[in-house]
């Protein structure tokens, strides 16, 4: 057919489509006509250390090479797009920032961006910065989880610890702020849950202060390191056009070399008032895909840098009586404003009816939310475009004819959450 | 950019664009209502015209929704379930969302694998919760849910479901 654009994946025949149970019966002996007797069908996952959770692939090989392969997601699928329909858009923060459980925040935003989409609020500015500071301290934890992760699959063991523990710093500070080190609904309908906390500033800028030289630790552990540069170079490559075909975002988009990024392209809360750089790729291969992830954390801290400089002062929410519970201070001696918290609380606030998609760019690409409201308290239909799901899909191309070590490689450059992945 | 062709279009709801009625959702997002038979060429058509990326694809399923369609052009038939997809166009910076209505009684539509091969786990999604066939794609199988899962959890008819909590009894002595 003249308008299939299948031509753009040259490798689309490393897909193994093939059902469970068929490839179940293969193990028995049984062999259709013509099929290939000196390949191998082997399970990689659900539970090996570096498949980064609970993704299981299928593969195909023959001897070490990776012919064909095929990921088994939805081991840790709860129904949470189900769940969204019984909550309230108070509760429904709970809900999806355990979705993407490496970066939360941006489940969160991305979220009550829809449903303030729906209500028509404004969101204080100073709401909006707080959110835009914790994204991008996000961005920098779910980054520095990356490359932990990426170091410990490629044998850079000792960069786990260090990933982990400067992580653990900017976790230290979301705990300030949040009272949790995850999962923090923090990020709420109408601004955010509570002011950052008297010294923020001092925490923040020893956090800024702390990563830079860190990260130059990395560069000697890690990008100049011939072993490192010859384990992921020409390994995992993706054309611009493949990446384009599969919906690809995030790094694994701007490693092929296409410059796109939503914080610039499609600003979102003030990303347009920070200046900042978008780092493309050339080779589009894990290498590349590694240097941008650890380049994004210094963009990351010159931006923070910025919203230091810009925090205005103000509300951290919308003072909506609609959607906002009165302070708690009013609580102890009003009757009527002790009702109107525990109906916010107890009924939720209503939403007009309307559908609207709203995007963030998360640390893996472009987190989207899809939200129909029949003008009720609870949505009709939450739906959460994870980047690590569709993200997903381009791992057999990049697999195809690699090493089964490569897979490895190239898995960590993918970088997917499987809480996000399954929902 | 779009701001001042999207005032014109408030007006006049009949525009077309690609053959399809344009209508404006919540924060002016462009939504184009597909005839379900033209799914697959209206995609090709944008496809080829710079819409170059699916982002999203899923469904909804409207049953027992007791608010006027959302975004709804007058004189469009509705159905229970609607397939929307949302296409991203990187030169112009836009998106637009298009939607399909799909009937009950043949709940299925065209895949546009071949236009956007990256709906392919999405549709796989979108037949595994909400039980719409995709006609052409490759591998239309459940991808979330056991091979053998029977239902469709995300369609409104599917309950929630609960666990029986174990109460258990003080001692009686």
């Amino acid at each position: 057919m003249t308008d299939s654009r299948l031509h753009m994946l040259p490798r689309r025949n490393a897909v193994l489509r093939m059902s469970e149970v068929h490839a179940a019966s293969l193990a028995d002996g049984e062999r259709l006509e013509g099929e290939n007797d000196q390949t191998m069908i082997v399970n990689m996952g659900p539970v090996h250390p570096s498949t980064h959770g609970v993704l299981r692939i299928m593969l195909e090989l023959d001897g070490e090479t990776v012919l064909r392969s095929k990921p088994i997601v939805g081991y840790l699928h709860t129904g949470m797009e189900k769940t969204a329909e019984t909550l309230t858009y108070v509760q429904g923060c709970t809900n999806v920032t355990r979705m993407d459980y490496a970066s939360p925040f941006f489940n969160e935003l991305v979220f009550s961006m829809a449903a303030e989409t729906l209500l028509g609020v404004e969101v204080p500015e100073r709401a909006t910065w707080i959110r835009m500071l914790m994204s991008e301290l996000n961005r920098i934890s779910s980054h520095l989880l990356s490359m932990a992760t990426n170091g410990m699959d490629i044998g850079a063991v000792s960069m786990m610890i260090y990933g982990w523990r400067e992580r653990e710093e900017v976790l230290r500070f979301f705990q300030k702020v949040t009272g949790l080190r995850m999962n923090h609904n923090y990020i709420r309908v109408g601004g955010v849950a509570a002011d950052l906390p008297d010294g923020w500033e001092d925490d923040v800028v020893a956090l800024m202060e702390m990563l830079p030289p860190r990260l130059e630790e990395y560069d000697t552990l890690m990008t100049g390191q011939p072993i490192w540069q010859d384990r992921l170079q020409g390994v995992g490559v993706m054309s611009p056009d493949e990446a384009i075909a599969l919906s690809a975002s995030g790094p694994l988009l701007r490693s092929t070399g296409i410059d796109w990024d939503l914080r610039r392209d499609q600003p979102y809360l003030a990303y347009d008032q920070v200046d900042f750089d978008v780092l493309v790729g050339t080779c589009g291969d894990a290498f590349d895909r590694y240097a941008i992830r650890l380049n994004e954390i210094r963009e990351s801290i010159r931006i923070v840098y910025q919203i230091l400089d810009k925090m205005p002062a103000g509300d951290y929410r919308v003072q909506d009586p609609k959607v906002t519970p009165p302070p708690r201070a009013r609580i102890d001696e009003s009757m009527e404003a002790l009702i109107h918290h525990f109906k916010i609380f107890t009924e939720g606030f209503t939403v007009p009816p309307g559908e609207v998609y709203t995007a963030v760019e998360s640390a893996r690409g472009e987190l989207g939310c899809y939200m129909v409201s029949d003008g009720g308290p609870k949505p009709v239909r939450m739906h959460i475009r994870g980047p690590s799901f569709v993200n997903l899909q381009a791992m057999p191309h990049l697999m195809a004819d690699g090493f089964v070590a490569d897979a490895v490689a190239v898995i960590a450059s993918v970088d997917p959450v499987l809480g996000e992945v399954d929902r | 950019m779009t701001d001042d062709a999207g005032a014109e279009n408030v007006e006049e709801a009949e525009a077309l664009e690609y053959g399809a009625v344009v209508s404006w959702s919540a924060g002016e997002q462009k939504v184009l209502h597909v005839e379900r038979e033209r799914w697959f060429e209206t995609a090709a058509e944008m496809a080829a015209d710079d819409w170059s990326m699916c982002v999203d694809l899923t469904a909804v399923d409207y049953l027992g929704y007791s608010q006027p369609r959302p975004a709804a052009p007058a004189g469009l038939t509705l159905e229970r379930f609607e397939v929307v997809a949302s296409l991203l166009s990187m030169p112009r910076r836009e998106r637009v969302r298009l939607r399909a209505q799909v009937p009950e009684s043949d709940p299925t539509i065209a895949s546009l694998y071949e236009i956007y091969p990256g709906t392919d786990f999405l549709e796989r999604e979108v037949f595994d919760l909400m039980g719409i066939t995709f006609e052409g794609h490759p591998d239309l199988s459940r991808i979330l849910l056991p091979e053998d899962w029977e239902g469709h959890p995300l369609r409104k008819d599917f309950a929630v479901g609960t666990i029986p909590v174990q109460f258990k009894q003080p001692d009686a002595s």
